[in-house]
């Protein structure tokens, strides 16, 4: 097997307030597959993402991107990495009083000086480059537009042609179609899929409705209370795995147990 | 959901109400109590007031055992003068504003919580901006008068100054009330803390410095006209003048003026920062 893109050994995250986000996780992440994260509300997943771009520091333990280990170097170090992995947003986040076509230059920023930065001094090849994945994306004629003025699906895009303006070799899809209708939301994972299986990026997605997790996913890895509790083909992920992942309804590690039984209760009363 | 019930409800409110109420009347007194306790020394009295009515009215107007000693009809023989130093005042609040916005913008970015480098120059920059703040326009005028010389000068630098601690403040808030997702979207690309400001903090905060910038011209404007009072030029030096020589008319046109030129000011910083966006 080749070498990992990107590596988790033993990472454990506890915020501020005391509650620990991030259990113990050893995860192996390689290119070029469509892996799906999936987990009840609050089991840690949107911090996992930020933990593999180096956007949140873990408690412990050791992320490393190809030899980077990115949780011991400087920031400095760390935005230099950060610059291969793209990420997408449950609410866009694009900068909403640009047009279409700056926010898709954003992802050029990093590999540019500041002060051409500042002066919006976007070379030639940058401006064709992101012209051309408004294209893709199917938005070119909508590209001085705005952002404010498309509608979610469009914004959400907009914000997949950003990531890609980084030439990543990883996407980060946080929620990606959690605030979008169906429709767009079709629309929006097909496109990553063709994006996974044309460019060769891989791309990891939280998802919310098992119904897509199947359609999309190759590789699905389960949290639950800040620990993977599943990871494996998408063909291993039995019906047995996800009851158990969102009702608890025999939990498998004892901690969980008092919490099951009290869910439990929570159903039969209803 | 159950029905609306047959059983006795009690409106009474719980014990946590009743100790807000109790609030609710100390806080009153207490306000009370201080307005009572400013009238010492003040001198408050409303039969002063109704007596200097009729003085006030006499000396507006003049009295009638001597004519033309009123502020009735204004004095414009000297417009020109007037309109070329109302110009000047207004120049002076041009470039006292905008220095002050130079300074502000990057003061702004060092004073709020969520872009300062760290805490201890957040708390640094918070107590320069106070300390620019803390002192009026006027008050530093007298001080730079003393430290350059007489002139317009000194009057622009007590305004940048002043301007600057006000306007920092009012951007710091901006740009702590700026959507961190963008701003996080922004990093995540791989861009450097301060492309995160130029491209993520700025294009939130755009309409807000425009707006906060127009309405300090516009008090600037207003502020500039009394300067003169302590020699940091404009407008304000020719009332001092008029009113000293009991040349009232003449004080009459100045304030004229002085309203006409505030009030236009005024409603174009007004027309602008409706289109904003």
């Amino acid at each position: 097997m080749v070498q990992p893109f990107i590596r988790l050994e033993h990472i454990n995250h506890q915020y501020s307030g005391g509650n620990k986000a991030l259990v113990d996780i050893n995860l192996s992440l390689s290119a070029e597959e469509f892996t799906v994260l999936i987990g009840p509300s609050g089991a840690g997943k949107s911090t996992l993402m930020r933990v593999l771009n180096g956007l949140v520091r873990p408690t412990s333990g050791t992320v490393w991107i190809e030899n980077v280990p990115i949780t011991v170097v400087p920031e400095r170090t760390v935005r230099l990495e950060r610059r291969r992995i793209g990420m997408v947003f449950q609410q866009f986040n694009l900068v909403r009083r640009l047009s279409a076509l700056e926010n898709v230059l954003l992802g050029r920023l990093g590999f540019m000086p500041t002060w051409q930065s500042t002066l919006k001094r976007y070379s030639r090849a940058d401006r064709e480059l992101a012209m051309g994945l408004l294209e893709r994306v199917g938005l070119a004629d909508h590209a001085w537009q705005r952002a404010d003025t498309l509608s979610g699906g469009q914004q959400q895009r907009v914000g997949i042609a950003r990531a890609l303006a980084q030439q990543p070799r990883l996407i980060l899809a946080d929620e990606p179609i959690s605030a979008l209708d169906p429709k767009s939301a079709e629309g929006v994972m097909d496109l990553l899929r063709d994006i996974q299986e044309r460019d060769g990026i891989a791309v990891i997605a939280n998802l919310h409705f098992l119904e897509t997790v199947r359609e999309y996913a190759a590789r699905v890895i389960a949290l639950k209370k800040g620990a993977v509790v599943f990871d494996g083909r998408l063909e291993e992920l039995t019906e047995a795995v996800t009851r158990e992942l969102y009702y608890g309804e025999k939990a498998a590690q004892p901690q969980y147990a008092s919490q099951a039984s009290e869910l439990n209760v929570a159903l039969e009363s209803r | 959901m159950a029905a609306i019930s047959n059983k006795p409800v009690s409106t009474e409110p719980p014990a946590s109400v009743h100790a807000r109420r109790r609030w609710t009347l100390v806080m009153w007194i207490g306000i009370a109590a201080v307005f009572y306790w400013s009238t010492f020394g003040t001198e408050l009295s409303l039969h002063r007031l109704l007596l200097g009515l009729g003085e006030s009215w006499r000396y507006l107007f003049g009295s009638p055992d001597r004519p033309g000693s009123g502020f009735f009809p204004p004095d414009f023989s000297r417009l020109p003068v007037y309109l070329d130093q109302m110009l000047l005042t207004v120049k002076m609040a041009i470039w006292g504003t905008g220095a002050a916005v130079v300074m502000a913008i990057p003061l702004s970015f060092l004073a709020a919580s969520n872009t300062s480098p760290h805490p201890v120059i957040y708390q640094i920059t918070r107590r320069i901006l106070d300390l620019m703040r803390g002192l009026n326009e006027f008050v530093l005028a007298l001080i730079f008068v003393a430290a350059v010389g007489l002139g317009p000068f000194p009057g622009i630098i007590a305004l940048a100054v002043h301007t600057a601690g006000i306007l920092a403040k009012l951007f710091a808030e901006g740009i702590e009330g700026v959507d961190h997702g963008q701003l996080e979207a922004v990093r995540a690309a791989g861009s450097t803390r301060f492309q995160i400001f130029t491209h993520g903090v700025w294009p939130q905060i755009v309409p807000h410095v425009i707006s906060m910038s127009l309405y300090r011209f516009e008090s600037n404007v207003r502020a500039a006209t009394v300067l003169g009072l302590v020699g940091a030029g404009g407008i304000g030096f020719y009332i001092t003048e008029a009113i000293r020589g009991f040349d009232n008319r003449a004080a009459c046109a100045i304030l004229i003026v002085i309203l006409a030129s505030v009030f236009l000011v005024d409603f174009l910083g007004a027309k602008i920062r409706e289109r904003l966006t």
